[in-house]
């Protein structure tokens, strides 16, 4: 049996009469990417709140690393080593690339109360940085405002600094959206090696970059999962070719 | 090197010179007038560090100005009366010694500035703003309606206190105390902008999710900062009532908040320097215009309304450019 690294259990969360989250159970196993797939308002930004900890779900629980992390905040739940990147990049605009990262780094430190030292003389948080940057092929443009990036460039920011904090699982929310060609393709390469560092749950729109990568897929429909399965067993599903895959 | 830092040094010469020449002169009113700058920047040094770097738009730093004013008060009003401020169930007797009531005074203004950051952070925006204006108007109406330290009427201090081997009331003197101080806490504030709590925090103004994402509180820095503020306004505060040998709860108004918000404004938001620009400009405004007409203020206005509108890097912003990223 492959070890569950994050779990939820009968998550529910509604807004009003709408039920955003209707009973999702899911897990996410050592090793894989999980790919979260589903039309526009099917609930799949709800869960990724819940689960990275900035809503409270109505019922149901979320399990991390065998603990209840149902009650813990985006803090705490970020300290146990849950790495999330944005649908819109949440990023410092008027810091530098760097500093982006090393705000990360400093987060995975966990000591941010240097009232003194220049951060830029930490060097082990710098060194931290600088390897995550490598990694995502930033590290030329460090020393630009994150303003003037182009948008490519800050996704592959934001994969940069939830790199720094080593985390256990990764939440990818639309890593791939509005990137090019090549940069999806390089994108796909980077996440394909990434899963055996951590599992990544991956909300994707792309659907050849989720065929590509993804080991499993849920399909999130009107706030309900309709189907959990390997590429092929969704792809041939009719469900999901009615409600989803027919339409496009 | 970058033309902020020529303008900063520039401005630290002036305010060094003026009163120099002051001195030489013989014009201790000139003298009076920069130590108002030195100290005023001071408060707005405070104020910038929650709203410049945190973001922290509090109108209430009032609060720490005037506990800083009354710490230096009370202790040296019952030094000059030789009466203990209480005997039970320890004894603790008032003083006149300046490094002594600075501390006092930043350690209370902490203080109220950690119990009103603990309640009104977990607020943001309008809310915050309100939050902080009442908690300074509570200040504000406690020491009206505290007859021991002289309620309305405020309370004077005959002989400004002693600092180890100056005389303090040699206007030069206490200029060159206030200015040291100055300087002392803009190092401070410097070193503190590139740490990497600086780092947090700034993150946190620009992007709170992000900073939380990566694991790290925003309410605990926010918190940590806001006290740091209060401290900063807080020793202001008590030089502020040392330069006038009095204090009333004038210094509790919320107009005294509003001041101190325009002192960092009017130099540039989130500039080191932004703070002593803006002092100076006004105290020089206030010399200018004030004897041109009472109704001053109005130009005052007309002025910080420009600078929100056309600049928004205030007086350092039009001379020195646009902001760099730190290194």
């Amino acid at each position: 049996m492959t070890e569950v690294v994050l779990q939820t259990l009968n998550l529910c969360k509604s807004f009003g009469a709408l039920a955003a989250n209707d009973n999702i159970t899911l897990e996410l196993r050592k090793g894989e990417i999980h790919a979260l797939i589903g039309p526009n308002g099917a609930g799949k930004s709800t869960l990724i709140k819940q689960i990275a900890g900035g809503l409270r779900p109505d019922s149901g629980c979320v399990r991390f690393l065998g603990e209840d992390v149902t009650t813990l905040g985006t803090v705490s739940r970020a300290r146990r080593g849950l790495g999330r990147t944005f649908q819109i990049s949440a990023l410092a605009m008027d810091f530098t690339v760097l500093q982006n990262v090393m705000l990360g780094a400093l987060g995975a430190r966990g000591n941010v109360y240097h009232f003194f030292k220049p951060v830029l003389k930490e060097t082990k948080l710098q060194a931290v940085a600088m390897n995550a940057l490598e990694r995502v092929g930033l590290a030329r443009v460090s020393a630009r405002r994150t303003a003037e990036l182009s948008h490519g460039q800050r996704r592959q920011l934001e994969v940069a600094v939830a790199l720094t904090l080593k985390p256990k699982v990764f939440l990818m929310d639309e890593p791939m959206a509005g990137l090019g060609v090549d940069g999806s393709k390089n994108l796909i390469h980077f996440l394909d090696e990434l899963r055996a560092e951590a599992p990544i749950l991956l909300v994707e729109h792309d659907m050849d970059a989720v065929f590509a990568l993804a080991d499993r897929i849920s399909v999130l429909v009107y706030g309900k999962i309709i189907v959990t399965g390997s590429v092929d067993e969704v792809r041939n599903n009719v469900e999901v070719r009615r409600a989803y895959l027919g339409q496009r | 090197m970058r033309r902020e830092a020529l303008f900063n040094i520039a401005l630290s010469a002036l305010l060094l010179g003026v009163p120099l020449w002051a001195w030489i002169a013989d014009e201790p009113y000139i003298i009076t007038l920069a130590t108002r700058v030195a100290i005023f920047a001071l408060a707005g040094v405070g104020l910038n560090l929650a709203l410049g770097l945190g973001g922290l738009v509090s109108l209430g730093h009032a609060a720490f100005f005037g506990i800083g004013g009354y710490a230096m008060g009370i202790l040296a009003s019952h030094a000059q009366s030789y009466s203990p401020i209480m005997e039970v169930p320890f004894l603790i007797q008032g003083t006149k010694s300046m490094p002594l009531i600075w501390l006092v005074a930043m350690l209370s203004s902490a203080f109220a500035a950690f119990m009103i950051g603990l309640l009104s952070l977990r607020t943001t925006g309008v809310y915050f703003i309100m939050v902080t204006l009442a908690f300074g108007q509570m200040f504000y109406y406690f020491a009206i309606s505290w007859p021991a330290y002289g309620g309305e009427d405020g309370l004077s201090i005959y002989v400004r206190n002693g600092f180890p081997g100056l005389n303090t009331l040699d206007p030069i003197q206490f200029f060159a105390i206030c200015y040291v101080l100055l300087g002392l806490v803009l190092f401070f504030s410097a070193r503190l902008a590139r740490s990497s709590f600086g780092l947090a925090l700034s993150g946190a103004r620009q992007n709170a999710e992000r900073v939380q994402t990566v694991g790290i509180d925003t309410f605990r820095l926010r918190l940590v900062a806001f006290t740091l503020s209060g401290a900063i306004t807080g020793l202001a505060g008590a030089l502020f009532a040392d330069l006038n040998r009095f204090v009333s709860p004038t210094m509790f108004t919320w107009q005294t908040s509003g001041e101190i918000m325009i002192f960092v404004i009017l130099g540039g938001v989130s500039r080191l320097y932004g703070p002593v620009a803006g002092a100076a400009l006004f105290i020089l405004l206030e010399y200018v215009l004030g004897g041109l007409s009472e109704f001053w203020h109005i130009y005052l206005g007309v002025l910080l309304l420009l600078v929100v509108l056309f600049a928004r890097g205030g007086l350092i912003g039009v001379l020195a450019g646009r902001e760099v990223a730190h290194d």
